[in-house]
C-alpha cells in the first residue's frame, strides 16, 4: 500500500505572533512539522507497520525551509520525502495550495492519502478535503480513529463531532484528515536520524507537476488577506489573596452580584 | 441585485441555531447593500413548519433540494446539492456553519465551483460594495481579513455563536423553490453516531467551562473541577499538559491544538497560561484565575483570580456557588 503523507511546515505553537508593517513578522519563527499532520505521519507509519509491506511518502510544499519537516517525518520511519517548490505560488491560498498537491499525488502514485485536519497556522482546515474533491476521491475528516482492509478496499473511520464521534464507512482509496486523538506519535530514533543523512529529497517544480503557474499565482488566488491586527490586551484584572475561604466567598459574590455572570 | 444565501443545518428536518445566526448576519449584509437578497439551502427533507419559520428569521427565498441521497449527511451528495441550488440562486455569497458538518462540506464545494472559501468567519464587512471577512489565525492569536477573487459566490464558514438570530416576524413570507437531485453515489457514508459521556454541552457550545491543567496531577483530582461543573452546568476543558499527561480525554482540550473556545466564563485551574492554551481561550468573557503561583501568565489575562491551593480553593467555590445558585 503507498500511502502519501501531506506534511506543513508552521510556526510553533509557543511562537509568540507579531506582525511588522502591518503583516505578519515570521524572522523569529521557529518552524516545526504541523502538530496535527504528525498524526497523520504516525497513522502511516502504523499502517505500514501491520501490513508488513507498503511505502509511506512524505510531500510539503514551500520553500527550502520546509525541507527540515520532510527530514523530520523521514527521521520518524517515512521512506521517502518529496519537497514541491512554491515559488510564485499563492501559499496562502487552499484551493492554489491543493491545485498543486493534487498534482503531485497523482505523479507519486497512492491508494491512502493522509494529513493533518489543519494547519495551525491560518487555521483554513480545507487542505485535505479539497485535495479528495480535486482528485475526486472520497474523504473523512477530523478522524480519531481508522481501521483498513486493503484486500477489499473498504475503510471505517471514526470522526469527532460535537458532542461525540461518527462512525463512516467507505472506500480507497481515499483522504483522511487527523485529529488529536488518533495516536500517539512516537519520537525519532538515533537510528532513523542517522538514516536520514543518506536520503535524497527529491525537488518538483510546478513545470514538472504540469501545473500552469498563472493558475495558482499569487494574483489569482480565491481569497487573499487584506488586513492583519492583534487581539486587544486585557484588561488587568482583580486577584485575590489571602485565607481560602474568604477569598472564595469573594470571587463568588463578585460573579454571581457584581459581574452577574453566573 | 446581490443575493447572500445561507445553507441550513438541518437536525431531523429542523434547521440549527446556527442557520439562524448566519441568517441575521445575512440579512443584515443584503440589507445594506441595498435592497438585496437573502436565500436559504436546504438539502434533504424539511419539516413542515420550517420554511415559515426560516422566513419569520429574514429568509426571502427558500431552494428546498431533495432526492434520496440527501437523507443522511454525505459529502459528496451534499457537495452536489449545493452546487444544484448554486446554479439556481446564482447567489454572491453562501454561509455554511463552521460546524463538524459545514466544515467538512464547504472545502468540497469550493473545489466543486473553484471559487474561494473563508472559514471559521468572525465578522463582515462591506467596502465599497465588496465583502470582507474578518476570522482568527494561529487560533486567535491574531485577526485577518479577508477578501475573495471576482469568482462568485464568496463562499464562508461563520463561527456558532457569533451573531444573534433576528426577533422572529410572522408578517414575513419567502418564496419555497425546489429542486430535484439525481442520485449521487457518495464513497464515505455516516453509519452511526457514538455519544461522548455526560450530560455536558460541547466544549464549542459552552456557556461556561471548567478547566484543569498540569496541578490536577493526575486523573483522579478531575473528580474535584467535575462537582464544579454539575454545579454550574458548566463544561469539563483541560489544558495540553493535563491530556498529554494522559489523565483526560484530547476531546476535552482547550488551546491551539485542541479547541478554541469563547464561553461567557472560563475558569482556569492550575493551568499556568502557556501561549498555546492563551490562544484558545483569550476571546473568553470572563477569565477566572485560580493558581498558586501569584507570577503564572495566566494572572495576565484573568478578570479574577484567586492566588490559592486549588485542593482548597475549588471545593470551597463549589459549594460557595452551590449556597448562591439555590437561593
Amino acid at each position: 500500500m503507498n500511502i502519501l503523507v501531506f506534511v506543513k511546515q508552521v510556526p510553533d505553537t509557543e511562537t509568540r505572533i507579531q506582525l511588522k508593517d502591518g503583516v505578519l513578522d515570521t524572522s523569529a519563527v521557529k518552524w516545526v512539522a504541523n502538530p496535527y499532520d504528525e498524526f497523520a505521519i504516525e497513522e502511516a507509519l502504523r499502517i505500514k507497520e501491520r501490513l508488513g509491506q507498503g511505502k509511506v511518502t512524505v510531500v510539503s510544499l514551500g520553500p527550502d525551509r520546509v525541507k527540515e519537516a520532510i527530514k523530520y517525518a523521514l527521521s520518524l520511519g517515512a521512506d521517502e520525502g518529496i519537497h514541491v517548490k512554491g515559488e510564485g505560488l499563492a501559499l496562502w491560498d487552499p484551493l492554489a495550495v491543493a491545485t498543486v498537491l493534487a498534482a503531485a499525488a497523482k505523479k507519486a502514485g497512492f491508494d491512502l492519502i493522509l494529513t493533518g485536519k489543519q494547519g495551525v497556522d491560518y487555521d483554513w482546515s480545507q487542505a485535505g478535503i479539497l485535495l479528495a474533491e480535486l482528485l475526486d476521491l472520497p474523504h473523512v475528516s477530523v478522524v480519531v480513529h481508522l481501521e483498513l482492509d486493503p484486500a477489499s478496499k473498504l475503510a471505517k473511520a471514526k470522526r469527532e463531532v460535537e458532542g461525540g464521534a461518527e462512525l463512516v464507512e467507505f472506500s480507497l482509496p481515499a483522504v483522511i484528515t487527523a485529529q488529536k486523538g488518533l495516536n500517539e506519535p512516537r519520537y525519532a530514533s538515533l537510528k532513523g536520524i542517522m538514516a536520514v543523512k543518506k536520503k535524497v529529497i527529491p525537488e518538483w517544480t510546478l513545470a514538472e507537476l504540469g501545473v500552469d503557474p498563472g493558475s495558482v499565482s499569487e494574483s489569482a488566488a480565491s481569497v487573499r488577506f487584506v488586513e492583519f491586527s492583534l487581539p486587544p490586551p486585557r484588561q488587568a484584572g482583580r486577584i485575590l489573596e489571602g485565607d481560602p475561604k474568604d477569598t472564595a466567598r469573594e470571587l463568588v459574590r463578585i460573579l454571581h452580584e457584581e459581574a452577574k455572570v453566573i | 441585485m446581490a443575493t447572500f444565501a445561507v445553507l441550513a443545518e438541518l437536525k431531523d428536518g429542523v434547521a440549527r441555531k446556527t442557520t439562524l445566526e448566519m441568517l441575521a448576519e445575512a440579512r443584515r449584509l443584503a440589507d445594506a447593500s441595498g435592497s438585496g437578497t437573502v436565500a436559504i439551502v436546504a438539502l434533504g427533507p424539511l419539516g413542515s413548519d420550517e420554511a415559515a419559520r426560516l422566513a419569520s428569521h429574514g429568509a426571502d427565498r427558500i431552494v428546498h433540494v431533495e432526492g434520496e441521497s440527501l437523507a443522511v449527511y454525505a459529502s459528496e451528495a451534499y457537495a452536489a446539492g449545493v452546487k444544484a441550488a448554486v446554479e439556481r440562486l446564482s447567489p454572491d455569497t453562501l454561509f455554511l456553519g463552521a460546524t463538524s458538518q459545514g466544515k467538512d462540506l464547504a472545502p468540497r464545494v469550493s473545489g466543486r465551483l473553484r471559487v474561494g472559501l473563508a472559514s471559521d468567519c468572525t465578522g463582515f464587512e462591506l467596502k465599497d460594495g465588496d465583502l470582507v471577512a474578518r476570522r482568527p489565525i494561529f487560533a486567535g492569536k491574531a485577526f485577518g481579513k479577508v477578501a475573495w477573487s471576482a469568482a462568485r459566490p464568496r463562499l464562508a464558514t461563520i463561527r456558532p455563536n457569533t451573531f444573534t438570530p433576528l426577533e422572529p416576524d410572522a408578517s414575513r413570507k419567502a418564496s419555497v423553490e425546489k429542486v430535484a437531485l439525481p442520485e449521487v453515489n457518495a464513497r464515505a457514508r455516516v453509519v452511526g453516531f457514538e455519544k461522548s459521556e455526560g450530560e455536558m454541552l460541547d466544549l464549542t457550545e459552552a456557556n461556561i467551562i471548567v478547566s484543569g491543567g498540569r496541578a490536577m496531577q493526575g486523573p483522579e483530582n478531575f473528580e474535584i473541577l467535575r462537582k464544579l461543573c454539575k454545579v454550574l452546568g458548566a463544561t469539563l476543558g483541560a489544558s495540553r499538559a493535563a491530556v498529554d499527561a494522559g489523565w483526560i480525554d484530547h476531546s476535552h482540550q482547550v488551546g491551539q491544538t485542541g479547541k478554541v473556545v469563547n464561553p461567557t466564563v472560563y475558569f482556569a485551574v492550575g493551568i499556568s497560561g502557556a501561549i498555546q492554551h492563551l490562544a484558545g481561550m483569550s476571546s473568553s468573557r470572563t477569565i477566572v484565575a485560580i493558581n498558586k503561583d501569584k507570577d503564572a501568565p495566566i494572572f495576565k489575562v484573568a478578570s479574577y483570580g484567586i492566588v490559592g491551593d486549588l485542593y482548597q480553593v475549588v471545593p470551597l467555590l463549589t459549594e460557595e456557588f452551590r449556597k448562591a445558585l439555590k437561593e
